[in-house]
């Protein structure tokens, strides 16, 4: 069961990887597409709690920084999710009460994730990012997340609750 | 696990230790230059992955052109009440073989620039786009080391010049588009053969631009004179001979010991789709090379 699990978690991920770079430039805004993989993130904090996000985080960021065409230095996202996925899944009994609530999480889960991998890409040189590009891209990015999440939270965090492990009722 | 509780302790520890291999990675990948210890893991993830996104975006390609369909058909949609399922059926053909048309005159297109240019090339489709919020301009094209597509390739379209190929996998190729910042081409204008080097910005779009420092001060670039790559020793990463783009605007600065001229490339970034990656002649892959003009394949039934 839990070769099943992890199965259908690793297609869940690479899922949301592939859309964000084969379909997403498609309707991107100013070339910023949805950060899905951040999605599946916050919605694995609000369902399972900080240990499990920061995992996935850790993990899905890593195949953020592996899979073609990226060619940033690897570890990178990793490092953003994993902060995301701890910072929401602390807040996640106040995150996860209300639609809006939840939208606040993804939209400040969005800002810091970027602003992380922006700013470690300013102290690695790689590439040298202009601040002025960073903050016009930061926004645009935050918008849509928040944009997509009516869509995408609520079917990602039925998802995981699925396969959630049995627990015993207290 | 746990059970959680509102009062949940979560574990410092593990997020130390996320916290900690994420920042290994990056020490390994940053300080291994050009020989990192995680290329065989994106190599690795990268040929997974690679025919994944051919899958995904062969399926959405088609619904590409929807939007612009149905924008020009609003007049007959005005009309739809009197279409009969004979009408609908003829737009339907209409529809394919207007795609089919386009699909052709791109094929055309870059059958041209072979022409021109006289390098072999090996077609190829844009599969995957990094996204802005990585700041590398980046994609993934659906052809490999198996078509015979190899890192330091110079990439090109029927407008003009795309990119260099910076990895390759058994199926597919990572490209560093012209306009990334990092990205540095060598140029020659067009009028007095005067060299220089271009780099990226960092933008896609229609707002798209490089910039040009070449290496005579005294030289004075033109407004509309267009640039085209210098080239390389043994033709790697950039054949010469291939149009980048044409010079929207000149400044000279005291403080600068060169002109600096602002180049828009011919090539639209944000809508790449068909490109050519320039290889020797003689190559033999898994499908047809356009060799100056004519389509000649290696094997039976790949090529027509």
């Amino acid at each position: 069961m839990s070769g099943v699990r992890a199965a259908a978690l690793t297609a869940l991920v690479v899922a949301a990887i592939v859309l964000q770079v084969s379909v997403f430039p498609w309707l991107a805004i100013d070339g910023v597409t949805p950060n899905l993989a951040l999605l599946v993130v916050v919605a694995a904090a609000l369902v399972r709690g900080p240990e499990f996000a920061a995992v996935l985080g850790f993990l899905s960021g890593l195949a953020v920084d592996l899979a073609p065409p990226a060619d940033h230095v690897a570890g990178r996202w990793a490092l953003a999710l994993v902060v995301v996925g701890y910072l929401v899944g602390r807040v996640r009994h106040d995150a996860g009460t209300s639609a809006g609530a939840a939208l606040v999480a993804v939209a400040a889960s969005s800002f810091v994730g970027t602003s992380i991998f922006v700013l470690s890409g300013m102290l690695l040189h790689d590439p040298d990012v202009p601040a002025a590009q960073a903050l016009r891209v930061i926004p645009i990015g935050v918008g849509y997340d928040v944009l997509l999440t009516p869509f995408v939270l609520p079917v990602v965090m039925r998802l995981l609750s699925r396969l959630q492990p049995r627990r015993v009722a207290y | 696990m746990t059970p959680p509780s509102p009062h949940e302790r979560p574990s410092r520890t593990l997020l130390v230790l996320l916290l900690l291999a994420a920042c290994t990675l990056i020490t390994l990948d940053a300080r291994g230059g050009t020989s990192s210890p995680v290329d065989p893991a994106r190599s690795v993830v990268g040929t997974v992955l690679g025919p994944v996104e051919t899958v995904t975006s062969a399926a959405v390609r088609p619904f590409r052109s929807v939007g612009s369909f149905f924008s020009t058909t609003d007049r007959l949609r005005a009309d739809v009440a009197r279409l009969t399922a004979e009408n609908s059926r003829l737009k339907g053909r209409l529809a394919t073989s207007a795609m089919a048309r386009n699909r052709a005159a791109e094929l055309d297109g870059l059958l041209a620039s072979s022409r021109q240019t006289g390098y072999a090339l090996v077609p190829a489709r844009v599969i995957a786009f990094g996204p802005a919020q990585s700041f590398s301009r980046t994609v993934t094209i659906d052809a490999g080391t198996s078509s015979g597509v190899y890192p330091d390739m110079t990439v090109l379209n029927n407008d003009g010049l795309v990119g260099r190929v910076l990895r390759a996998e058994a199926s597919t190729a990572t490209v560093l588009l012209i306009v990334d910042q990092e990205s540095v081409v060598g140029g020659r204008l067009g009028a007095d053969m005067e060299v220089g080097y271009l780099r990226g910005r960092g933008d896609l779009g229609g707002h798209a631009r490089l910039d040009l420092n070449l290496v005579d001060g005294s030289a004075t670039p033109a407004k509309g004179e267009v640039v085209a790559t210098w080239g390389s020793k043994d033709d790697a990463p950039y054949v010469p001979g291939v149009p980048i783009g044409r010079v929207t605007a000149v400044y000279s600065s005291p403080r600068q010991l060169s002109e600096r001229a602002v180049i828009e490339p011919f090539v639209d970034f944000s809508s790449l789709d068909l490109v050519g990656v320039v290889v020797d002649k003689h190559t033999r892959g898994d499908r047809p090379l356009i060799r100056a003009g004519t389509l000649t394949g290696s094997h039976d039934g790949a090529g027509r």
